[in-house]
This record gives C-alpha cells, structure tokens and sequence, in this order.
C-alpha cells in the first residue's frame, strides 16, 4: 500500500515526517498527505475522519494551513461516537477561531452535548465551549451551563464553572445570572470545584459590581474560615505540592480577598488577622510555600492599609531577596517595585540588599534592582548609593556596564547636590566605563562645566589625571580634549586651585600631548578626532610657544582620507599660518552653554528656538545675540542642523554647538544649507567685501576650498567668527556693518510677514482651484489658506467636496466649504478655509494631494490631484 | 490568565501548541520561533521567567522549564502568580509521566491529541482546572475506557496507543 494514501495510520503520517532530512521533503510529505484529505473530505469519507482530522492537528501544530479541514470538525461534533467527538472538539479548540462564521453552526451541536447524559461528552462539550466560546454562543447557551453548575458530577461543576468565566468575559450583562450558583459554589467541599468557584466569583466581582457588592456582604466571612481551615489543615496527600496543602487554592483565596479588601476597609479589617496568619505561619523553604506568601504580601498590599502588615509584607519580600532562589528574588524585586509607591521607608529598609542583587549572576534579576535602587535614591542617600554603584561598575559584565552607567548618570544628574560631586561622579563613570556612556549624557556634562566657572580649573585637571589612568574611554578621552581646548591655560597655570587638590605640573607640551596622543589613537573616532582639531587650533592660540609644532601636527592631517578631517586640517592650518590677526578671536572660550535651552532639546521639546527663525533673536548667554539666519549662526560654530532644522525634536543642540558634527545626518543637514544658505553667504561675503580688513583673507580661504562643495558652509562656520564677535552691540567695526545689515536685512524680510502670490492649485477642463495665503504674525509656520472653486463647465455640480491629504511633517486642518453646490460656469464660487501647519518649516516646503468629488447630471465625478507648486518658505 | 502552553523541544521543534487567546496559524509558528529565542540565550543559573511584552502586550510573562529535551512554556499575564504557574508546570509534567509512566519527547510526538486531553483537564479557557494529578489521571483513565470501549467504526483510535 502506498505509504502516503489516506488510509496512513497517524502514527505512520508523524513517522514519515520525522524521517524527513530537508524543509522540502517535510512539505512534500505534507502536501502529499493533505491532497489524500481532501480527497477524502470531498468523497465524505466517513471512517477515517477523525484519523484525517488528527493528521490534520499536527499539521497545523508545523505551521500549515489546515482550513479545509474546519467542516470536519462540525461533522465530528455531530457524529454520535466518543472518540469522533473527542477529536471533532479538540479539532475545533485548535483549529477554528472563535471570529468565524463557522462556529455558528456548531452551537447546536454543543448545546445537544451540554445535555447529553455522558458526563464525559458533557465535559468534552463544556472545555469546548469554555475555550472558544463567542458572544452569540455565550448568550445561547449560558441557561445550559447555569444548570450543569449544579450538576451531580464534580468534574462537570468545575468545568462549567470556568466556563462561565469565559461566558461572563464575552457577555458582562449574564453576570448577575450566575451570582447565586457561583456562591453555593463556595461552599463545596471538593477542592477543584472550590478552586474553580472561587476563581468564577472573583471574574464576577471583576465585570459586575453588583456582584462585587453581594461577595463584600455574605462572603468575606465564609471565605476568611475557608481560608483558615486550609492553612490550619492536616496534611492531605492528594492536593499536596512539596508539604504544602493546595497551594493553588491558598492563592485563588487570597487573590479573591484581594478584589473584595481593596478600597474597603471593613472587608480589609476581616481579614487582617488570617492574612497576618498566613503571612507568619506558611513554611518560607519550598516553591509552593512561597507561592502563598508571595500572593499573601499582593493582598496586603492592594488592601486598605495596615501599617503593621505592610511591613511584615515588605520583611517577607525582603527575606525573598536573600533567597538563593533566582525565581525568589525575581518576583520579590517586582513586588518590590510596586510596594515602593506604597511605603518606600519600608523598602528602604532593604535598600543594602537590594543593591546585593544589582550584583547578581542573573542579568533580569540585576536589572530589576538596578530599577529598584534607582527608584530608592533621594537626597539623602544618593551620595553613598551612588558610591555603592560606581564601585561595581568597575567588576560588572560588560553587557550590564550599559545599563548600569546610563542609571548611574541618570542618578547623579537628578539629584546631584553641588556641581562639583556631580562633575567627580561623571569623571568617575567616565573613566570606569566611558565607552558606554551615550551622547547626551556627555554633552550634558560638558554644558554643566561650561556652567561653573569656578570649576573649570578643577575640572580640566582632573580630567588631565584622569586621562593618564584610563586611556582607553571614548567619552572621557572626548570630555578631555574639548576640556584641554578650552581650559588649557588653567591646567599648565593651575589657576582656581581648590582647597581639595593638590597643584600639579603640566607643561604646555604635556598639555599638546593629550589632544595629539588622542587624535593619533588607533581607535578614535571620527568626532573624536574632529574634536582634537579643534582643541588643538585652540591651543595654538593659547599656547604660543607650542604654535609650530601644533601646526605640524594640523598640517600631518591635510592629507587624511577621511573628508572632514582634512578639511578642517586644511582650513585650521590656513588660519594658524596666515591669519594670526584673526585667530585669537576666532578661538575665544566657548560661550556658556544655556542649560534650560541644551535640557529643552535634551527631552525632545524645543520651546525657545523653534520660534528662532523668526521674531526676536533670542538671547544667548554670553549677550552675543543669536540671530535669525543660518550662516550668521554658523558663525558662532554652531551646525547649519541647529538652524535647518529648529522645531525637529532631538536635535543634539551640544553636538550642534560644539561643532563636531561629522555624522552622516547632519552632514545632510549641512547639504541642505547648501541649496538654501550658499547665495546668502556668498551674497555675504561680497557685500563684506570693500569695507571688511580682512577680506582678502576671507576670499583667501575661500578660493582655496572652492573646489570643496560643502566648504563653503565650513567657511561660514569658521572664517567669519570674529564677526559674530563683532555683532555684539559693544564692539563696531566695519565689519559689524556687514553683518548687521545682513542680519536685519534677514529678520526684516521674516518678521513684516511676507505676503505670497496666489496660486492655482489645481485646473482641469471642468474645474479650477485657486489658492490665496496668509500667515498669522506670531505663528509662521502655520499658513492660512483660501481655496476657491470654480467650475467651468455648463452644469452645476451639486454634492461638491473637497478632500485634501499631506505628508506627516504637516497637520491640515479643514473648515466646511462656503456651500456645497458650485453653480455653472464660473457664475460664482465656492470657497474654503485650509490651515497647514509645517514642522519643517523653512526646510521643507508644503505639498498636498487633494481629491474633488462632485455630481453633475446626477453623474459622479472624481478628480485627483497633487499640488507641489506651492511658494516656499510657507 | 494563561494565553498558552508550549512545549518545543531543544531544537526549536514544536511539540504542543495551545493558545488560549486565537493565534493564526502563522503567528503561532512566529511565536514559537521568538519565544524558542529567547529561552536559547538564556545563561543556566537564571531565574525560569521572561517578560514577554514585546511578543503578547503588556504584563505578559513566560515561565519555562526544561525537562530532558524538551521545553515546557506556560504564557500567561499579571492575574497569575508567576511561582504557581512554576508549581502548576510540575503538576502538568507530573500527570504526563504518570499517564506515560516515564514520559519522553517520542510519547509527547506520536500522542500529541492525548497530551492535548490531559492539557484540557487541567487547563480550561486559560484558568487553572485541577491540581491535583491523580485527580487529572483518574479523569484521562475514565475517557481512555471509553475511547476503547465505545463502538467505533474502526478499533484504533488515533494517537490513543498510549503504553
């Protein structure tokens, strides 16, 4: 006999697959078989249906469509034989979904088994039902499994009891039918049935208040004694796991207390006393007895408050914690986690073991405390936590190192109670585990440096020491060198020495070597290495004597492969050796950094400089003011990104400021200027001309990066420099002309609120639309717009709509049109009002797609369109 | 409420299927897939529980456990005390190895429908049924009878060998 004909035993169907070596031969095995069912579904083969239909289980179980198979089911349910019926609703819980229409031809068939006389077919009847239960059939047959919940057999009652869960889930308004069967549920004396009664009342008392009501009244009391005579019970063999008696109904008891105390405190007051019972008496050395407590300490937890029992609860947890039970601690840390709300001075009891667990060998119970100490820090003990935490980081697994630094800088940071603890700690992390430090958080201590003047000496030595102990951290090394940039004379002159250190010699050579043994390491990276150039452009300025050899090293790096480094080598090398007037100025100490500006950006919302391209120039710290335009702000070695892009949320304001953008996004950004900031700086730069002292040298470094596309906006970002210096109102100089007039000539342009020419968005042989523009004064990005509608056509259209969709950086908000019916031939118009608001704006321009439909001549008519002729900067 | 019951062995195979919440047959396999993931990267000497969120939704959890070479995975969501599901895995893995005396992945193959029965017994519609195993064996011994009993068309009833 062919192996692969129907006739195959199920047992041969599973061998056959199993001694497949391939995928392939396992689908041919699978599709041959398959074919055979089918044939034999469509020849209504009556004798190996069941057989067809379990092949067609295990089929489905390796992941093949078995739809086909869905009738079978219905059919088997119906045949009269137990094993068909068997395997007819087994078929029917695995392969059917409860959404299909199928199922409704099957409710008859349950309902005849519901009331069969074999208990056994009822119960297969009921499991069915409890599993894939709809709502139809919910309200069909709740009558039937109401009355087998009085049924003479156990195992049918506690079926029907579970049931009734699903009955309730699907039909919440059948509730109150099943309240008082439920309750005499609660009485029994079978432990399964009990089980299933106390779980079907705590369902009931979760979708019917009603229900929830009656429990509070008649059964708190029944259930504390049921509760008591269980904990109190002599041993019973068979409900037993590990010494304990029926755990799983200690649980179900005590979650059904927990719905019935929570919010109610003569309920909670009941049975305060059985769960102090339990609480103190269950054996805390098996699985299963910690089971119950585990479910006694949520009880006592979510009811009303004792003082005294949530702190044997938290003693309970706290006991968890030094289980060597991983499984132990796991549960206690996330109980924990919600007992912290609750009464945090009970957890903090715990707080040294808990931070035993940060340390643990298994890496979800590490991160949960890790979660639990970083909700346990406050001013009080965030000094010796924070101690605690940075001294494991140097021994933890480096994948926790991630973790663990983000939670620890996160820590310093919020409760930080001077800045120069917060500094220590940063430097500490950073040199312990700087390489995994993430960007903000460097940027953010970066911007808390520039904030302490006091500080800067301090700091840029300690990083200086730093940096001979741990070489090898990205972060720190970076931190350092815009440090050393910066701060440089105070490391050689030890200036604002402090009461705690010592003074230390470096010279300005052992300074140069910092940036250079940075910048020449093998693993730095791209921003690193812009960083170093920068730093040592500054400390050419700074260092005189050390001018020569720094240029050597600038000059070394002309020939580097990667583009910006070369650039910027060349650009920095032309300004060391030709433009010494300049460079002291170009080099001056960073502005301080706006804290509230670089924490705006930080959480994603830019309130002040989303408004920048327009209005006011807001203030920046140092008085320099902040003007509107891209290449003015460039000047100040801002990124074009800032400006191109004010309202993105995230912008990384620190990297924009420090000038080191080099990753591929901003370089985008950068080329985006190009199209709109070019003419502008060129114009700039032309203007400048006759009157600036330095144009020869500006035109200089220009010509020699002319070939460089994006140079152009570096030349922005660089040459000009001691023009933003100029613009404060202080200083006047020719060049402050050019740039003033450039600067108003900008903001004037923005803020009289341009006016925009009309356009028509959309024509057709039959139709016309025109769009007029306005703008708010106060809101520039959101432009106002009046369509109007004209039809030319000879025929009035009638049910007239306009519809309109945009891309997701706008937001389009639609008034109702002026009517709906637009007479014929252009003897008149209907209109109506759009506003559009771009988040790009001054980046990207509007774009829109619309769709008109109309009736004309009782004809519906649609008509698509794109509209991407809108004017720009709207 | 407990969303499932897998068990796969250690080669990713699945050997049971049972979800209590409807999974398209394609989802499951993805499911059983992701989930087989997970519990490869799992160092020995961690605790038998997984969040699973990202799998089922919020609160979702999975506990497991391997006997011999099989995993056993029950899924199943906050209303659920992680270390009974642990104790109620025991009772599962117990009532098998009764039922098979000295169950083993080949008895878990060829009987999967029989496996699905004492699922059923103890599990109905993702709440706890029984507890107690012997209670669970004596109800499988009662349809057992009555499979062999029951004048089918043909004599034997598909994966019911049993031993």
């Amino acid at each position: 006999m062919n192996p692969f004909s129907s006739g195959t035993r199920l047992r041969d169907m599973i061998r056959a697959i199993r001694a497949c070596k391939t995928a392939a031969e396992e689908r041919a095995v699978i599709r041959k078989e398959c074919a055979a069912i089918r044939a034999a579904i469509s020849e209504n083969d009556q004798e190996y249906r069941h057989r067809n239909l379990a092949k067609l289980m295990f089929i489905h179980m390796l992941g093949y469509p078995t739809h086909f198979g869905q009738m079978e089911c219905l059919k088997l349910i119906a045949s009269p034989g137990f094993p068909e019926k068997r395997i007819g609703y087994l078929g029917l819980m695995l392969l059917l979904d409860e959404r299909q229409e199928v199922l409704m031809l099957v409710t008859n068939s349950i309902k005849q088994d519901l009331n069969h006389t074999n208990q056994y077919i009822v119960g297969l009847a009921l499991c069915a039902l409890g599993n894939i239960c709809s709502a139809e059939m919910a309200r069909d047959l709740a009558p039937e499994v109401e009355r087998l919940l009085q049924f003479r057999d156990p195992n049918v009652r506690k079926k029907a009891a579970l049931c009734t869960i699903r009955i309730i889930k699907k039909v919440p308004d059948l509730a109150e039918n099943f309240i008082t069967p439920a309750v005499a549920l609660l009485k029994e004396k079978h432990h399964g049935v009990l089980l299933t009664g106390v779980q079907l009342c705590t369902d009931l008392s979760k979708v019917s208040t009603e229900a929830l009501e009656y429990f509070k009244k008649k059964s708190i009391d029944g259930l504390v004694k049921v509760l008591r005579d269980l904990a109190n019970s002599p041993y019973s063999p068979e409900y037993d796991i590990s010494g304990i008696t029926d755990p799983f109904l200690h649980i179900r008891l005590l979650k059904f207390l927990r719905v019935l105390g929570q919010g109610d405190v003569d309920a909670s007051d009941t049975m305060n006393d059985i769960l102090a019972q339990v609480a103190t008496k269950t054996e805390a050395n098996k699985n299963a007895g910690n089971a119950i407590l585990y479910e006694c300490v949520a009880t006592i937890m979510s009811i009303e408050d004792n003082g005294g029992l949530r702190v044997l609860a938290v003693n309970i947890l706290g006991r968890f914690l030094s289980s060597r039970d991983n499984n132990i601690r796991y549960v206690a840390l996330n109980m924990l986690m919600k007992a912290i709300t609750l009464d945090s001075q009970a957890v903090q009891r715990h707080r040294v073991t808990i931070l035993e667990c940060v340390k643990d060998s298994d890496a979800s119970i590490r991160k949960r405390a890790l979660e639990l100490v970083y909700l346990l820090v406050n001013e009080n003990n965030v000094k010796s936590l924070t101690k605690e935490l940075i001294d494991y980081l140097e021994v933890s697994d480096p994948e926790f190192k991630g973790d663990l630094t983000a939670k620890i800088c996160s820590i310093v940071e919020k409760f930080s109670p001077e800045k120069i603890w917060y500094i220590d700690q940063m430097l500490k992390v950073l040199s312990e585990a700087g390489n995994y430090v993430k960007d903000d958080v460097w940027h953010a201590l970066i911007v808390v440096i520039t904030n302490a003047p006091n500080l800067h000496g301090y700091t840029v030595r300690s990083l200086y020491k730093a940096l001979q102990t741990a070489g090898e951290q990205e972060t720190l090394i970076r931190v350092a060198v815009w440090c050393t940039g910066e701060y440089g004379d105070l490391l050689i002159s030890n200036a604002g020495l402090l009461d705690v250190e010592d003074p230390i010699t470096v010279t300005e050579a052992d300074a140069v070597d910092v940036v250079e043994t940075a910048l020449r390491r093998y693993s730095s990276d791209l921003t690193t290495r812009a960083m170093c150039l920068i730093a040592l452009l500054k400390l050419s300025s700074r260092f005189p004597s050390c001018s020569k050899r720094i240029n050597d090293i600038v000059r070394y790096h002309k020939g580097s492969f990667v583009l910006e480094l070369q650039q910027r080598a060349i650009e920095f090398n032309s300004i060391i050796e030709k433009h010494q007037k300049i460079r002291s100025a170009l080099v001056e100490r960073m502005p301080v950094l706006d804290e509230a500006t670089f924490s705006g950006r930080r959480a994603g919302s830019v309130p002040a400089v989303a408004s920048t391209s327009q209005g006011d120039p807001p203030k920046i710290p140092n008085g320099v003011v902040k003007p509107a335009s891209a290449p003015l702000v460039d000047l100040l070695d801002l990124s074009s990104d800032d400006i191109q892009a004010p309202a993105s949320s995230g912008g990384d304001f620190l990297q924009d400021l420090l000038g080191v953008d080099v990753s591929p996004a901003t370089s985008q950004g950068t080329n985006q200027t190009q199209k709109s900031g070019t003419d502008v700086l060129l114009d700039l730069l032309s203007i400048g001309t006759p009157p600036a002292q330095s144009s020869t040298s500006m035109l200089d470094i220009l010509s020699s990066s002319q070939d460089n596309k994006s140079s152009v906006d570096a030349l922005g970002k660089l040459a000009p420099s001691p023009l933003a210096q100029a613009s404060s109102p202080v200083e006047s100089s020719p060049a402050m002309d050019l740039l003033g007039g450039f600067g108003t000539s900008q903001s004037v342009s923005v803020t009289n609120g341009p006016t925009f020419p009309a356009i028509v968005a959309f024509e057709s042989s039959s139709l016309k639309v025109t769009f007029n523009f306005s703008k708010e004064p106060d809101s520039p990005q959101t432009t106002l717009i009046e369509a109007q509608f004209i039809n030319k056509s000879p025929n009035v259209y009638s049910n007239f709509l306009f519809q309109a969709a945009v891309p997701k950086f706008l937001q389009l908000h639609l008034d109702p049109a002026s009517s709906n019916t637009l007479p014929a031939s252009g003897n008149g118009s209907v209109s109506q009002k759009l506003r559009v608001s771009n988040s790009q704006h001054g980046k990207k321009s509007l774009v829109m797609r619309v769709r008109i439909n109309y009736k004309v001549n009782d004809k519906d008519v649609l008509e698509e369109g794109q509209i991407s002729n809108f004017p720009r900067d709207l | 409420m407990i969303r499932g019951v897998i068990i796969m062995n250690d080669q990713g195979k699945p050997r049971l299927i049972r979800f209590y919440e409807f999974q398209p047959v394609e989802k499951q396999q993805e499911l059983v897939r992701s989930i087989y993931k997970i519990l490869c990267s799992r160092a020995e000497n961690v605790s038998n529980f997984v969040k699973v969120d990202s799998l089922f939704g919020p609160d979702v959890r999975l506990v497991y456990k391997t006997f011999a070479t099989l995993y056993f995975v029950f899924i199943f969501d906050n209303s659920e005390n992680e270390l009974a599901m642990l104790d109620l895995m025991q009772v599962f893995v117990e009532t098998l190895d009764k039922c098979f005396s000295n169950v083993c992945e080949l008895d878990i193959v060829f009987n999967f429908n029989k496996v699905h029965t004492i699922l059923d017994e103890i599990i109905l519609g993702g709440q706890v049924l029984e507890t107690s195993s012997s209670d669970v064996v004596m109800a499988v011994e009662d349809i057992s009878k009555l499979e062999k009993n029951s004048n089918s068309i043909i004599p034997s009833i598909p994966g019911w060998q049993g031993r």
